[in-house]
């Protein structure tokens, strides 16, 4: 099954009066319920990809399909929906509301799908335990290290059963002890809910661990034969 | 996440920023408060000066107020008891009366016997005792000084004169009066000493009216009936400061029969007004058409007109307008600088919290989410700087009262004490509160349009 297809999509942008092409032509299909990662060196357009497939940014050209709808003539508000209720962001500086605490980050989703509140408790708890941070409900992010917060990040795109996670350069700003525990995190309860997990990242640790390896290079995909990564599919 | 807990927490991030903020919002409303307070106490203490001095209604001969104020003779009302009687019997009218009065207005001359000065003044024949409770009258609670008339304890023949007529007249020390000035000296006192033949006659006169007596006199030179001069020489036993300076350097009250004789000699004694007070200045329109139905029918003959306090002192109308336009200019000032403040400060939060709206978009929040995110946050600031300023507001008008800072109001010749009672005008609390927040939020929301716009892209990208 696939939750993400893209056939052919180009976008650009405007740099002062030049046309620079970030993704060109790009067809993929990401399989439901894997890890994959966007990978490739800075100004690839694994970002932007990423941007794309998450729906907080238009394609210029070609044909996007994600969770079975095929999105790309949606309105901005049919969009916000659409994120609200099938996707979760993960992003590499946490952006954690500061003015909440770990729990109430975690509540947010829920209460964008006006979830009752006694549910809503249930699982946030469910889901703080599960990232073990329990002890950490009442804690404002900068009370938090950056591990902590991006568990917390993490606990945040789960919370409401989204169909699809996207994570961009999920470790970039963290150690690598601290990136290993967040990338098993992440593994396990990627396989524990079933969900599917989309990450743009260069992070050999990360690439390791993708089920799916997506090689980027100048806004092209470049083709298996010539894939350099050591990460093959599990 | 209640939206108002949100933006509370939110407010706080940056203290120093919202205190500064709030600060605008206090003071605009305390001075809007303030303002609005002071400027209703000098529309109701003027409004209290004149109503006590000319009531709320007149009734008058047909062109009495254009053409009649030199010819009282020609102007009077003949059976005034009658009409006042009928007014106050009337069952409509009756309940919303206070007082009800004739009254005897005329011009002259008056000159103080000794003194070579004299002084055109406004003379009024009056009911004592009706003059008592017309200057009682105090609809709005004014922190006026009562002003006591003197003339309902003394005879036939005694005066009541403003502080001005006193002045002028050099009666001041006689009646010992302070706060009267003294004339500086000049070159024609030795040579306007009174003309020895005057001073006989005046001896001559006082011979023919009996011993004199210790208090001040005042002669008063009217024209009678027919235009033919007439004098008459009272005791003046009291100087009263009038409200306003024009009253003030031309007023002699006496006894309404006295007036009557100056003017009308052995003839029918008639009056120019009749003077009606009301309870509730509310009450004017409808006690006008009250009399206005009386005057096409009991009163046909008399030929009468009404004018009302406003239509007699226009100079009230003038001075509220004025007021008020300076405190609509105010207020506005003071909008636009609160317009101004929070726009400025929710414009500096969207920029530090761009990542913040981006990740929020991301996540799913609507782009009328993130609007109502910082429209929450101005309409907060402007409850809360409302309250403050209220409170702010009150205590400044306590202190104001306690102080009680003298001042003298436009064209009012007495002093005082500064008010603004603004807790006695509900709506004008209710349009600041409303006004307050309402354009706290609409400062909030063109930012948070913005906000609510940005490329979601762009403001992750944010640093």
């Amino acid at each position: 099954m696939t939750v993400v297809e893209l056939s052919h999509v180009s976008k650009h942008y405007l740099l002062g009066v030049e046309r620079v092409a970030a993704v060109s032509d790009i067809t993929l299909r990401i399989c439901a319920r894997s890890f994959t990662v966007l990978s490739g060196p800075s100004g690839s357009g694994k970002s932007t990809l990423l941007n794309l497939i998450g729906c907080i940014d238009r394609p210029d050209d070609g044909y996007l399909r994600i969770g079975g709808e095929t999105v790309q003539n949606w309105t901005d508000t049919e969009l916000t929906a659409f994120r609200a209720s099938h996707i979760g962001f993960i992003f590499q500086n946490f952006n954690l509301l500061p003015v909440l605490s770990a729990w109430e980050n975690v509540e947010y989703p829920l209460l964008l799908a006006g979830t009752p509140a006694a549910d809503r408790r249930r699982r946030v708890d469910e889901m703080l335990d599960a990232v073990g941070l329990s002890d950490k409900a009442r804690h404002r992010p900068n009370q938090l290290s950056g591990g902590q917060c991006q568990r917390v990040a993490i606990a945040r795109a789960l919370i409401h059963q989204p169909d699809l996670i996207l994570a961009d350069e999920p470790t970039a700003n963290l150690d690598s002890q601290t990136a290993m525990g967040i990338i098993t995190l992440m593994r396990d309860l990627q396989r524990e809910r079933d969900t599917s997990f989309v990450f743009s990242s260069h992070d050999p640790m990360l690439i390791s661990q993708a089920d799916e390896l997506v090689q980027l290079r100048d806004g092209r995909i470049v083709p298996p034969d010539s894939n350099q990564a050591s990460g093959a599919p599990r | 996440m209640n939206p108002l807990i949100l933006a509370a927490r939110n407010l706080k991030r940056n203290g120093r920023r919202t205190l500064v903020t709030l600060l605008a919002i206090v003071l605009g409303t305390a001075s809007i408060l303030l303002l609005g307070g002071y400027a209703r106490d000098i529309s109701y203490g003027l409004q209290t000066i004149y109503v006590q001095r000319s009531g709320h209604l007149q009734l008058f001969k047909s062109g009495y107020p254009d053409f009649g104020m030199g010819n009282p003779s020609g102007y009077g009302i003949a059976r005034s008891n009658t009409i006042i009687d009928l007014v106050r019997e009337d069952a409509e009218l009756g309940p919303m009366l206070a007082v009800a009065t004739p009254m005897l207005h005329f011009g002259g001359i008056a000159a103080s016997p000794g003194q070579t000065t004299s002084t055109t003044v406004a003379g009024h024949g009056v009911v004592a005792t009706d003059q008592q409770r017309l200057l009682a009258w105090n609809g709005y609670d004014v922190p006026i000084p009562s002003a006591q008339h003197m003339l309902g304890e003394h005879g036939a023949d005694t005066a009541v004169i403003g502080i001005g007529v006193a002045r002028m007249l050099q009666m001041c020390d006689a009646l010992e009066l302070s706060q009267c000035p003294r004339p500086p000296a000049t070159d024609d006192d030795a040579s306007s000493a009174t003309p020895g033949e005057l001073t006989a006659l005046a001896t001559q006169f006082e011979t023919l009216e009996g011993p004199a007596d210790t208090t001040p006199q005042l002669d008063v030179l009217a024209s009678s009936i027919g235009g033919a001069p007439n004098i008459a020489r009272l005791s003046v036993v009291q100087a009263v400061r009038q409200g306003m300076k024009a009253f003030d350097d031309t007023y002699v009250a006496m006894h309404l029969a006295q007036a009557q004789k100056l003017i009308f000699g052995p003839g029918e004694p008639k009056v120019t007004t009749i003077v009606i007070q009301l309870s509730r200045t509310e009450q004017i329109s409808a006690a006008r058409e009250r009399l206005q139905s009386l005057m096409s029918g009991p009163f046909r003959d008399a030929n009468l007109e009404i004018r009302d306090v406003f239509e007699l002192n226009p100079a009230y109308g003038q001075t509220i307008s004025m007021v008020r336009a300076l405190f609509a200019f105010v207020a506005t000032m003071l909008v636009v600088i609160v317009l101004f403040t929070v726009s400025n400060t929710m414009t500096i939060a969207i920029m530090e919290r761009t990542e913040e709206i981006g990740t929020l978009r991301a996540m799913g929040v609507q782009r009328k989410g993130i609007r109502w995110l910082f429209i929450a946050e101005g309409m907060l600031l402007g409850v809360v700087g409302w309250i403050a300023g209220v409170v702010l507001a009150l205590a400044i008008a306590w202190g104001l009262e306690s102080f009680g800072i003298p001042w003298s109001p436009p064209g009012m010749a007495i002093e005082i004490p500064v008010t603004a009672r603004f807790w006695n005008e509900p709506l004008l609390i209710l349009l600041t509160c409303v006004g307050m927040v309402l354009v706290s939020m609409i400062s909030a929301w063109l930012p948070a349009r913005r906000a609510a716009h940005m490329n979601i892209v762009n403001a992750l990208r944010h640093v």
